[in-house]
């Protein structure tokens, strides 16, 4: 599974772990945790509409930060819910850089399975590390 | 990952409920930290409360000690239930000490409806308040604004409802700060934040946020003057309370100064703190100001909400029992914040000394004639409001002379003791719903996960949150406040 959520480091809140061989895919499967917590069966999300991402940062894991909560504004500023195609996470030094398309639609209420709006990600106990076996993130989200 | 083993061995008993950790346990600690708790409590505290006030303890500036209340857990940077006070001119101000939900808080509607005329109503009113209180991820509120009259809101807060004839005037007396931080700057708001909130005024939100019909029934009326006080008169009299705040325009406001402080702390300022989510600035900087105008822009945005909301349950209850809710005597109670930094006067070695107080899941909780409560409430001390789960209650209190120590800050709720995930696992929401129809309690919910997660054994025992507040001299008992309804997002 490229991503399970932790119990037992958020009481009130959300924590996840997500996998990916390459940077892009660890990007893409945090994203997909996070929607997960907003909407049940990602499936049900629609490729209606498309937008592109660019963000640069020195930390890997604040570039993670930053996307992701662009997908929480984009949730609540245009009401959409998104999942992450065509991704790539480059060094361009000093900085990585993020390249991203973001699909999906706005929320429907008689066909999306709503569940936790998500707040805020946050940096608490953040990080992205590599493995043997590729990428591996920590994640926090405040619901 | 339970808890006796959680409570660090040097800690050192000052009282029945006061705690202490001593400045030498961790490195940069520059006070003490201070929990208030029952010793049971404050067994069951997870590890994470006394790593978290233990860094906040090594915060610029913080006044006597770090703090935590009796329902304080886990959180980011400070723990929830955590209350620190830094000096106004040397000290520096925190998201991490106020929280993405910025004034989250609570509010208390009286009725003067009883029980036993309320009960054949029930699910009508219930339902109503669910179909015109918009809950859950990607609701908007009825109010349609402009980016514009929306930066009007969030700088005027309630007096701003007042004007468009959805407030009392008595609803602003009877609101912390009578509903308005003055001092909100709009244009020290990210765009973002506006396009995320302009159309939310009015909305619940999701997770812990609900709002509740409850009933005062006399067994559970602790102090009858302050009661009656309160407005609580006759028996088994219904009330409304809710709890939202600033939704994801306090959260955007919050994420951006996160981002602005990580960025100067170290390089401009020179500090360094034992967890990100600490990010700080001096309070007396540029950056430091630019944040708390804005977040005073989240406190008036929730005040806002909040009284957008009520509007709508007046209206539902109007519509349901056929009579004004004047005539239905919907007067507001009060309504507190739960997660700000406000500037305020204490008494520090003799003398009065301007504080900025940091509450994060904790209530204001000022004592009989203290400056800036209602005239009304000037001999009872100020009301605080407890949200309990769902299934178990809630308390209104007064605040108390004797909770200097705490600068008169109590508890905020009962706080969760099992997570989402093992309530969702332990807790059918269907079942839920069943159960607590049996008991008397319709509840109507978006998610039946998100039901489940509020089950009452999720979190603390209230009475022993409050009985602990009390003991400690925080804040009393008033009433007990028992659900019969309740929506949740």
């Amino acid at each position: 599974m490229p991503y399970r959520y932790l119990e037992d480091i958020a009481t009130a809140d959300v924590a996840f772990e997500a996998w990916g061989k390459d940077l892009g895919e660890l990007f893409a499967e945090a994203a997909d945790a996070t929607t997960n917590v907003m909407v049940e069966g990602l499936a049900s999300i629609k490729r209606k509409e498309t937008i592109d991402i660019e963000l640069r940062n020195p930390e890997l894991d604040i570039l993670l930060y930053n996307f992701l909560n662009e997908l929480v504004y984009l949730k609540d500023a245009r009401r959409l819910l998104l999942r992450a195609y065509d991704i790539t996470v480059e060094k361009e030094w000093p900085d990585f850089r993020l390249k991203a398309k973001v699909s999906g639609e706005a929320i429907d209420h008689a066909r999306h399975r709503l569940k936790a709006d998500v707040k805020a990600v946050t940096l608490h106990r953040l990080s992205v590390r590599e493995t043997p076996e590729g990428w591996k993130a920590t994640v926090v989200l405040d619901i | 990952m339970r808890a006796q083993l959680a409570v660090p061995e040097s800690i050192k008993k000052i009282s029945d409920t006061v705690w202490e950790i001593p400045a030498s346990y961790k490195p940069g600690m520059l006070v003490p930290a201070r929990i208030y708790a029952t010793e049971k409590l404050l067994k069951e505290m997870d590890a994470g409360v006394f790593d978290q006030v233990t860094n906040v303890a090594c915060l610029p500036g913080i006044v006597n000690y770090a703090l935590c209340m009796p329902d304080g857990h886990w959180g980011y940077g400070f723990p929830i239930g955590g209350v620190a006070a830094f000096d106004a001119e040397r000290g520096v101000i925190s998201p991490g000490g106020i929280g993405f939900d910025i004034n989250c808080g609570m509010r208390l509607v009286l009725t003067n409806l009883t029980y036993e005329e309320v009960k054949p109503r029930l699910h009508e009113l219930v339902d109503s308040l669910f179909y015109r209180i918009p809950t859950g991820v990607g609701s908007t509120g009825f109010i349609k604004l402009s980016f514009s009259e929306f930066e009007e809101l969030v700088e005027q807060g309630s007096r701003w409802c007042l004007k468009k004839g959805l407030a009392w005037p008595e609803d602003l007396e009877l609101t912390e700060e009578r509903g308005c931080f003055a001092g909100a700057d709009a244009s020290k708001v990210s765009r973002k934040a506006v396009e995320r909130g302009f159309d939310q005024v009015g909305t619940l939100g999701s997770g812990n946020h609900y709002c509740e019909i409850q009933v005062a029934r006399p067994e559970n009326i602790f102090d009858g003057n302050t009661a009656r006080a309160f407005g609580f008169t006759v028996p088994d009299q219904v009330a409304v309370m809710f709890h939202c705040g600033s939704r994801g325009f306090g959260h955007q406001v919050a994420t951006d100064y996160l981002q602005v402080f990580l960025d100067v702390m170290e390089r401009k300022y020179g500090i360094k703190t034992l967890d990100r989510e600490l990010a700080c600035a001096p309070f007396n900087s540029p950056e430091g100001q630019a944040y708390f105008a804005a977040m005073k822009c989240a406190v008036n945005m929730a005040f806002a909400n909040r009284q957008v909301i009520l509007h709508r349950i007046r209206e539902v209850f109007s519509n349901v029992f056929k009579k004004s809710p004047e005539a239905l005597g919907m007067s507001m109670a009060y309504d507190v914040t739960h997660n700000t930094a406000k500037l305020e006067d204490h008494t520090i070695n003799g003398r009065r000394t301007r504080l900025l107080v940091h509450r994060k899941g904790s209530t204001r909780a000022f004592g009989p004639g203290m400056e800036g409560i209602p005239e009304r409430y000037r001999e009872t001390g100020q009301p605080v409001i407890i949200g309990g789960s769902m299934e178990t209650g809630s308390y209104l209190m007064a605040g108390l002379s004797t909770g200097a120590g705490a600068f008169y800050s109590t508890a905020h709720g009962s706080g969760r003791t099992m997570s989402r995930h093992q309530a969702k696992r332990t807790y059918r929401g269907e079942k839920l719903k069943r159960d607590m129809e049996a008991r008397g309690i319709y509840v109507r919910s978006d998610t039946w996960g998100g039901l489940a997660e509020e089950a009452g054994a999720a979190y603390k025992n209230i009475d022993e949150v409050v009985e602990a507040t009390e003991l400690a001299g925080l804040s009393k008992r008033v009433v007990r406040l028992l659900p019969i309804g309740n929506i949740k997002g």
